[in-house]
């Protein structure tokens, strides 16, 4: 893995999201916790609806176009809807966000 | 033959080192060392994580020595207290010490613990501020007589054990804390929320989410801490307790390799093979410590390798206690990390009890509770063994009283309650009580409500009563199959409203804690309702929470299927000029605007605008003199009108003069769902007042007021509130009207649906023929505009642009 610095996790709100631009397309970073973060891929399998700005509640978060739940560890949709968004490494360490390079392509980290 | 050991440092580490090593020697183990122990401080060893007790006056320094000068004496080992080591010749293997001694070793122990972090703030340095380490920093707490004041930093395990002892001595505290909820790292925040309740109890206030910006000084001593948003918090002391870093300047001085830490392999041994780390400067396998409990075992590792026997050390989950008396917490394990993990919730409102555990490949991975701790090491124990505990998944949270034997089955744990078990905590009625009414004839909520009072108070024992009802009733009883807001919570939305306002409950922590929610912090049907009850009923105390709101109203504009947004600048009343058409025809040039269209509501919408532009477009709207028009919000949306007495011949009264007073009274209040209002000239109705949420339709005596219409899925009439003869009363009127849908309404019921619930003769009464109650509604519907009656564009375009945009941008990076 190659850890890059995304930025400050204050930079997200509690509950809240960040988009970040990759070479595989937008990267949702949800902040689900004070000191935890998790990526996924920012495009609902749906019909495309942007993730990152959906309701994050426990480790979850409803897509804002037409309410699909999908649980941000494993990126599986929840209950009866089936589907599956990427997910991407990504720590917190000293207060910093840290994404894995190689796994969203980017070619200078990998 | 004796060889040589030195050890730098006489902290807990090398204490424990000593006790297994001397052990060994008194048994007659074979390797014979001859010990010399530096200690910067000056003294012996003492129990460092007693200090708090010290500091509280429940405990004294005697009571917490561990090795003092005469059991070393005894035990042969040679001390230099008070000498701090600053050279290692690795070379001549010799250590020197800062009185100028030296002594050469065989082997050599670095032991020298962790420093506390400072953060390097303007007034790090004033005379007043200190960390929280050792004795000395516990007697300069000791120091402050009742009254005076003291800033704790950091709401960390030290930071709460420095806050509540000094509190003990009357001193008064606050705590600023960076995060969110205190001890972030140990507990979620629901325990947070009880934690922060208790400390609360105890006198310390207690500031989250607050960003400390420099220490004030006077004549070279503190005099305050300044928070970020520019709050002066004055104090005679200033506590810095925000963390620990290892203590490896000397180690790496002398070349030692380091990363946060001494690394150290499994026997505790350094790149130096001459050289051995132990306790909370060493780094092992990436991790670094701060709790005894691995330091322990550490300490016998080394002993043990000391004296030639094999051993290795591995690292293992560790349990937190936090020693504040009356503050019960537990918590132990990863309650945050991890694929596929479920969560099991109990939480108990009455007794302030908190507990969760948190699942994987059913074993417990994780677990925190507050309040009631009996069965943390039981938990602890099912973690630290990885035991499989699907067998009894369904009572696991009851701890072992209710395991073995006993069927997996909920309600079997209502059924192991002994007769004496409290079932309502606020009216004091046993399980024994119940059954006994039950015998008597009651087999149901209500009779059970009249006969026993159970769950007659805050309700919250609701679902145990009736599961007592099923165990003792077996198949008589049908569990009634409430609306409730959604599966977090077994109450409805008119419970949860209710002890909002009964049991002043402020936050969303403290709904969650006090009517038991089943999640950790909700889910999306039910966050937008509580959030939006907390801030209609305490529109100063509660600040919205933009996290639990539907994106559009985060946004403040309409998302569209393709991910765009649509923006609507108000027209007040529909009236608009030709600047404001002009600068609308610029937006639209200058950010691409693909469509312009006339909307329903007497304005004009630009559809299509990307989410990055949003902050720009209104920041110019915003110069041109427009404000958002909501037409996102469940809140007010517009207020239509017609020409009125100013141009038509029928016109009664000023109709787009009232229109546009009320959508300036009205402008940017919530409300359960969208509020629209039209104000027509005369009853030929050109404004359609008599379909909207309020109407007014002008006649020549005066104002006829009109409710709960409905255009939209349904198709009502509206119905007549009242009449009344001046404009200013109309305001009065409508002003009531919103603010008793306001306090009252379930969440997305309009107007209509609402008052077909209460019956528009129960409003008549509170806002027509009750003047007083009109004036206070009116009254609470104003203290809330003064926070709401505001243009969110405006704030978002100042301070919010930046979280429009990506937070970083790797394709640039890859591109080059
Ligand atoms: C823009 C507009 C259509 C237009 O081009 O005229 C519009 C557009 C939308 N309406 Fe509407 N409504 C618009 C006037 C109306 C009206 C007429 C009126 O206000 O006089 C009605 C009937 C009156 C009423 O409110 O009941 C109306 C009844 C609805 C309803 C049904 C509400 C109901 O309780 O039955 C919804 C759905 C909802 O709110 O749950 C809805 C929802 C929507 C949403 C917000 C759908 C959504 O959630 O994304 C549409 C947003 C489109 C977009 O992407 O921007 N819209 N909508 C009108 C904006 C008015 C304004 O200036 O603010
Ligand atoms: C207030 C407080 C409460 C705590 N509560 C708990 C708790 O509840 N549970 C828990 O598990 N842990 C707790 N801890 C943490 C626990 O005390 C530490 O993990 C433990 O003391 C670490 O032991 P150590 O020997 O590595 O370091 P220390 O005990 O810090 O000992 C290091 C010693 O080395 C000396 N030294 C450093 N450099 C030199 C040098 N160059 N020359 C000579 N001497 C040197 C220092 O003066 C110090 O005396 C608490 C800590 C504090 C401060
Ligand atoms: S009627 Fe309203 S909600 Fe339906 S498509 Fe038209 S704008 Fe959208
Ligand atoms: S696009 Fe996400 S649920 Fe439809």
């Amino acid at each position: 893995m190659s850890w890059i610095d995304i930025g400050d996790i204050n930079d997200i709100p509690l509950r809240g999201a960040r988009v970040v631009k990759t070479p595989v397309g937008c990267v949702a970073l949800f902040r689900t916790d004070d000191t935890e973060v998790r990526a996924i891929s920012d495009r609902c399998p749906h019909k495309g609806g942007p993730l990152s700005e959906g309701i994050v509640h426990d480790n979850k978060v409803t897509c804002p176009l037409h309410n699909w739940v999908f649980d941000l560890n494993t990126g599986e949709a929840q209950g009866a809807d089936e589907g599956r968004v990427d997910t991407f490494p990504v720590k917190v360490d000293a207060g910093r966000i840290l994404l894995d390079g190689s796994a969203v392509g980017n070619r200078s980290a990998a | 033959m004796t060889q040589r050991l030195v050890i730098i440092g006489a902290g807990m580490a090398a204490g424990r080192v000593l006790d297994h090593l001397t052990d060994a020697q008194k048994d007659g183990e074979s390797a014979d060392w001859d010990v010399t122990l530096f200690n910067a401080e000056p003294r012996g060893t003492y129990n460092r994580i007693m200090l708090s007790p010290v500091l509280s006056g429940e405990k004294t320094y005697d009571d917490i020595v561990t090795h003092d000068a005469d059991w070393y004496e005894e035990k042969g080992v040679d001390t230099k207290f008070g000498v701090k080591v600053t050279e290692v010749d690795r070379a001549a293997k010799i250590v020197r010490g800062d009185d100028g001694s030296e002594v050469a070793y065989d082997k050599l122990v670095f032991a020298t613990g962790s420093n506390p972090f400072i953060i390097p703030m303007p007034g790090h340095d004033l005379d007043g501020v200190i960390a929280y380490r050792d004795l000395e920093d516990t007697h300069d707490m000791m120091s402050l007589t009742l009254g005076q004041k003291a800033v704790v930093i950091g709401g960390g395990l030290l930071g709460l054990e420095a806050a509540a002892g000094m509190a003990a001595r009357g001193v008064d505290v606050t705590v600023v804390h960076l995060m969110g909820h205190l001890m972030e790292r140990q507990l979620d925040e629901p325990a947070g929320y009880l934690l922060r309740k208790a400390l609360v109890d105890k006198g310390i206030t207690v500031k989250c989410s607050a960003n400390s910006k420099e220490i004030i000084g006077e004549n070279g001593k503190v005099k305050a801490l300044m928070l970020d948003d520019g709050t002066e918090l004055p104090c005679d002391k200033l506590v810095m307790a925000v963390g620990i870093r290892p203590n490896i300047g000397l180690a790496q001085e002398v070349g030692l390799a380091c990363g946060r830490g001494i690394h150290v392999d499994d026997q505790l041994l350094t790149s130096d093979e001459n050289i051995f780390a132990i306790g909370e400067c060493v780094e092992h396998n990436g991790d670094i410590f701060g709790l005894v409990a691995p330091i322990f075992d550490q300490a016998k590792v080394l002993a043990k390798v000391l004296l030639g026997d094999e051993a290795a050390f591995v690292n293992r989950e560790v349990s937190t206690k936090l020693k504040v008396t009356g503050c019960d917490l537990f918590s132990a394990g990863d309650f945050a990390e991890g694929d596929d993990r479920e969560d099991i919730v109990f939480r108990d409102p009455a007794r302030g009890v908190y507990k969760r555990l948190v699942l994987q490949d059913n074993k417990i991975i994780g677990a925190v509770m507050y309040g009631d701790t009996a069965d943390g090491s039981w938990f602890y124990g099912l973690l630290k063994d990885g035991t499989d505990v699907s067998d009894m998944r369904d009572t696991l949270i009851f701890g072992p009283a209710y395991q073995g034997g006993a069927p997996s089955d909920p309600l079997s744990a209502v059924a192991a309650l002994p007769d004496d078990a409290e079932i309502c905590g606020c009216n004091g009625v046993c399980k024994g009580d119940i059954v006994a009414a039950i015998n008597d004839g009651a087999t149901d909520l209500g009779a059970i409500k009249a006969t026993t009072k159970a769950s007659a108070s805050c309700g919250t024992c609701t679902g145990l009563v009736e599961q007592v009802l099923a165990v003792t009733l077996g198949d008589d009883f049908v569990m009634p199959a409430a609306q409730t807001v959604c599966g977090c919570t077994d109450f409805s939305h008119e419970d949860v409203r209710r002890l909002i306002k009964v049991q002043e409950l402020k936050s969303q922590d403290a709904v969650w804690q006090e009517l038991g929610w089943k999640t950790r912090n909700g889910c999306h049907v039910c966050r937008p309702a509580i959030n939006y009850y907390l801030l209609a009923d305490w529109p100063l105390e509660y600040a919205d929470d933009p996290q639990s709101r539907f994106v559009n109203e985060r946004k403040h504009a309409n998302i569209q299927k393709d991910g765009t947004y649509s923006v609507v600048p108000r027209m007040w009343g529909g009236i608009t000029t030709p600047d404001e058409l002009r600068a609308i025809a610029d937006a639209a040039d200058k950010y691409d605007v693909p469509t312009v269209k006339v909307t329903g509501g007497q304005r004009i919408d630009l559809l299509g605008v990307k989410g990055s532009d949003l902050p720009a477009i209104w920041y110019d709207l915003n110069q041109a003199g427009m404000v958002s028009g909501h037409a996102y919000s469940k809140g007010l949306r517009t207020v239509k009108t017609c020409v009125g007495t100013d141009h038509c011949r029928f016109g009664t009264q000023d109709s787009t003069g009232l229109g546009i007073k009320l959508e300036k009274h009205l402008w940017g209040s919530w409300t359960p769902h969208k509020l629209k209002l039209a104000v027509s000239g005369c009853p030929r109705n050109c404004a359609e007042a008599t379909c909207k949420d309020i109407g007014v339709i002008c006649v020549d005596s005066g104002y006829e007021i009109h409710v709960a219409g409905a255009a939209g899925m349904e198709i009502k009439g509206t119905e007549v509130l009242c009449k009344v003869a001046t404009e200013d009363e109309a305001m009065e009127v409508i002003s009531a009207m919103t603010q008793i849908y306001r306090e009252n309404a379930k969440y997305l019921d309009r107007i209509f649906k609402w008052v077909d619930k209460v019956g528009l003769d129960w409003v008549k009464e509170q806002i027509v023929d009750d003047l007083d109650n009109r004036k206070a509604l009116a009254e609470r519907f104003e203290i809330s505009q003064s926070v709401y009656r505001a243009d969110p564009w405006a704030e978002h375009a100042k301070d919010k642009a930046e979280t429009y945009q990506p937070l970083a941008d790797l394709t640039l990076e890859a591109a080059e």
